[in-house]
């Protein structure tokens, strides 16, 4: 075989590594996990309300409903934020400042979840215990550092699909007589409207993903949180915190709990790349 | 009615708001740990063993740890993401192969880190028996950074002029000479970068870790010792209460190396940019 056959031929092998890769984490997931759900049953697993896993009860609902919860708010919080920000980048202000403005939010990217979660800690804790009440380690207090990391995901996705539009939709609708904003609320955001839906799923996948954040400010109860103020306990959390000492079948339970996770995930990645009908770079 | 003119004030005004609301809470995290933490940082912190779980003493084997699990992935993630970029732009064209790989790329990068540590866990910590260990991590943060990889190592190549290809061929070279000689050094920075950015990922990453290099203190000895990362040093010492002191520090620490990490990825892009379109 010749020289450029053997690269050729390794090259397109590389090529395979991602989607290996994720073959592989798949298997391994749901090799360890999948048996404990039909042992346990899939409809008290997902359904059931009580998590005590030396007895043998592994119910993850009140996970599921903690993820659920601080989603939300995470979205509650991050997709005004990010949307108005995008916006801001792309046509409120001069290319010279966006230059030094952008660099700035792939830095709040970079900044490490455990600090986050840090600031989450010291911060809006005992903010939230000494205004609002109760243990302060809340719902609460977990949308809005979520909120605040999910931002650069919005912010990027959606400022690329703002600046795909073509010059024509804007100067077609200013000189139609309408205003600025008028052709940003208007023209502009239903234009680039599947770019923008496609960064809130992405945004909701990083929201659901987050763990090390969760653990240091949500309190980690398990319970159906009753109101915002409530602690609470995701599915992240539920396996980053026990996956330190569990063993048997309670170590096949967080297993478990990482297949529920792994096809939210998916689901949710799969619908924003529908959405987006294109590749997101 | 509300005129138009007043909607779009209030309207404008409401985006400024948000912008600068975004930027002050940014500003506000980094403070918040550089304020408490920088005064506690002295050469001696860095350089001194961790003891009594890191109640005293420094971060040395932490830094150690970080640098040794980031070496590894670096290692392993940038020929697998650089080889699977220049598959998709040099060797193949748009068609149901590339499409198979950019969907396994995309969804690769939505898996939460914590599947990732659970993965590394069963896969390289068990299986392969590994143990808690450099490798185990170092493995299990390159599965992680790949696709960030793919993706810059992708947007350098496509960046490169069609007509560079096309002198090549038009001079004899073959498809691996191009390659070699025209595409790859010219999507250097590029490449660069996205390591960078991996780098600054690994730097960070604190779940998947914690599952499959473990947290010992010790000085690792080899690729098959356990260790602890920074990141991973400063969520014990905060979330165990162990040392607020010492949290604050490492954790002003690790934002240093995030911002020099950050800071010299985007003036290399900067240059880049600059060069190619100048």
């Amino acid at each position: 075989m010749s020289k450029e056959k053997i690269f050729e031929k390794g090259f397109f092998l590389v090529a395979f590594s991602s989607i290996s890769i994720l073959a592989l984490i798949a298997f391994f997931i749901f090799e360890e996990g999948v048996p404990l759900i039909w042992k346990v049953g899939a409809r008290s697993f997902l359904l059931g309300e009580r998590w005590f896993p030396s007895q043998g009860s592994f119910g993850i609902f009140p996970m599921i409903v903690g993820s659920f919860w601080v989603t939300v708010g995470a979205l509650i919080v991050g997709v005004p934020l990010g949307v108005a920000c995008a916006v801001f980048l792309c046509e409120l202000t001069p290319p010279s400042v966006s230059i030094v403005l952008r660099p700035t939010i792939q830095l709040l990217a970079a900044i490490p979840s455990v600090i986050y979660g840090f600031w989450g800690l010291i911060v809006l804790v005992p903010l939230i215990r000494n205004a609002l009440g109760g243990p302060g380690l809340s719902v609460l207090a977990g949308s809005l550092v979520l909120g605040i990391m999910i931002l650069p995901t919005i912010i990027s996705i959606s400022e690329d699909s703002l600046r795909a539009l073509p010059r024509t939709f804007k100067e077609g609708a200013l000189s139609l007589g309408a205003t600025h904003w008028q052709t940003i609320w208007r023209v502009l955001l239903p234009a680039s409207r599947s770019g923008i839906v496609a960064s809130v799923i992405l945004g909701m996948g990083r929201a659901i993903g987050e763990t090390m954040a969760m653990i240091m400010i949500l309190g980690n109860a398990v319970q159906m949180p009753g109101s915002i103020l409530d602690s609470t306990r995701t599915l992240t959390t539920n396996i980053g915190i026990e996956m330190g000492y569990a063993t048997g079948d309670h170590r096949q339970a967080l297993f478990a709990t990482g297949v529920v996770l792994f096809f939210i995930t998916m689901g949710l990645n799969t619908l924003a790349l529908f959405i987006s009908g294109r590749r997101r770079t | 009615m509300i005129s138009r003119h007043t909607s779009q004030r209030v309207a404008k005004g409401l985006i400024w708001a948000a912008a600068f609301s975004t930027l002050a809470v940014m500003i506000w995290i980094l403070l918040q740990v550089l304020i408490e933490g920088l005064p506690l940082l002295s050469l001696n912190f860095f350089l001194d063993a961790p003891r009594q779980m890191g109640r005293t003493g420094g971060i040395f084997s932490t830094i150690v740890g970080t640098l040794a699990l980031t070496a590894v992935a670096i290692v392993i993630a940038t020929p697998l993401g650089v080889g699977t970029a220049v598959y998709l732009r040099e060797y193949t064209r748009e068609g149901r192969v590339s499409r198979v790989i950019r969907f396994g790329t995309d969804c690769l990068a939505g898996v939460p880190s914590i599947i990732f540590g659970l993965f590394g866990f069963v896969f390289f910590v068990i299986l392969l028996r590994m143990g808690w260990s450099i490798l185990s991590g170092g493995l299990t943060l390159a599965t992680m950074i790949l696709p960030t990889i793919i993706c810059t190592a992708e947007e350098a190549i496509m960046a490169i002029p069609y007509s560079y290809r096309e002198v090549s061929f038009a001079l004899g070279g073959t498809r691996w000479q191009t390659v070699a000689r025209v595409i790859l050094p010219n999507a250097i920075p590029g490449i660069f970068t996205g390591v960078l950015l991996g780098v600054g990922r690994s730097v960070g990453e604190t779940a998947a870790i914690i599952l499959t290099a473990g947290s010992s203190l010790l000085m690792p000895t080899s690729l098959f010792s356990p260790t602890r990362t920074m990141s991973v040093h400063f969520y014990i010492l905060a979330r165990e209460g162990i040392s607020m002191e010492k949290a604050y520090a490492t954790g002003a620490a690790l934002i240093l190396l995030i911002l020099a990490i950050n800071t010299l990825a985007n003036w290399l892009l900067w240059r880049y940019v600059r060069k190619v379109g100048g």
